[in-house]
């Protein structure tokens, strides 16, 4: 129960640590490699809490595509970014203002909420004989039964990123040389060939 | 000292709130606008997985996997457009974008 304890400090502490250094770090890529640091963090708390195949699918989605991306994006911008970071000390007090207003609501929701009477408990949490099934398990049993629509629609949704993303970034220029498949392969020999005749001791040209 | 579920949503609360904070503070810059975002998506990946665990009721977690979903379609799209916004006009600063405002 200690060690529990111990380990959710931890992982909690650095999850914050790794949240500030997102929103103040200087570079951008820094803000990228502590946003993985973040994702890492609540993995662990998510592993210490039983939800083991949500802190895998944090590790492999967050930092294995999105931070990736991220990386990538803030690598191949060539942008200046201390120019980016005026306006850091005009913008402090209103958004410390917003910030603990907020939390202090937030401290004032967890203070005093309670758990409706009634509310159905134990979803999908044991099988038929009664045996504890493991989290995936129990995961997807409710995922392809009860959400199994909102499944599909999540799938369309990253459908629709895919292309919209593609569609967005995918470019034709004009000033390059492509290869065109048809044109090469509607090319017949009269138009390719030319035969001459060569007199004797003279050469072609 | 047992870890309760007050202490998760505590956690959660406090990136919820620094993802707020990132978004103020920087203003000028959308790469870590975006990732605020991310961040407060993730506090709200930390509720539902708490209040899941806490209330032995899956569904909770369930919704957590759509929120991740959610979050790198937002993420790919947003980088998309980040990227042709800087191919078209070479800055990515906020204030210039005003095009549509008429």
């Amino acid at each position: 129960m200690i060690v529990q304890a111990i380990m959710f400090y931890i992982f909690a502490g650095l999850a914050v640590a790794s949240g500030v250094l997102v929103v103040s770090s200087r570079n951008p890529v820094h803000s990228v490699l502590f946003l993985i640091g973040a994702f890492f963090n609540a993995a662990g708390l998510f592993v210490l809490i039983g939800a083991e195949f949500l802190a895998m699918i944090l590790v492999v989605v967050y930092v294995g595509a999105v931070a990736v991306l991220f990386l990538f994006v803030v690598m191949m911008l060539d942008i200046d970014f201390a120019e980016l970071r005026g306006g850091f000390v005009r913008y402090l007090p209103i958004g410390a203002l917003v910030g603990f207003i907020l939390l202090g609501e937030l401290v004032l929701v967890i203070g005093s909420w309670a758990i409706a009477p009634g509310m159905p408990m134990r979803v999908a949490v044991a099988a038929a004989g009664g045996v504890p099934l493991s989290n995936t398990r129990a995961l997807g049993d409710i995922l392809y039964t009860r959400y199994l629509f909102a499944f599909q629609a999540a799938g369309l949704i990253l459908l629709v990123a895919m292309i919209g993303a593609i569609v967005l970034t995918l470019r034709h220029r004009a000033d390059v040389r492509r290869q065109s498949i048809p044109a090469q392969l509607a090319r017949t020999r009269a138009q390719t060939v030319e035969v001459v005749k060569v007199p004797v001791g003279s050469g072609s040209r | 000292m047992a870890i309760g579920l007050a202490h998760y949503l505590t956690v959660a609360a406090i990136l919820f709130t620094l993802g707020i904070f990132g978004i103020f503070l920087n203003r000028k810059n959308v790469i870590i606008m975006l990732m605020s975002i991310e961040l407060m998506l993730l506090a709200v990946s930390i509720n539902l997985v708490a209040f899941s665990v806490f209330l032995d009721n899956l569904v909770g977690q369930a919704f957590a996997m759509f929120v991740l979903t959610v979050a790198a379609a937002e993420a790919a799209i947003g980088l998309a457009i980040l990227v042709v916004y800087f191919r078209n006009r070479g800055t990515i600063a906020v204030e210039d974008i005003n095009m549509m405002k008429g």
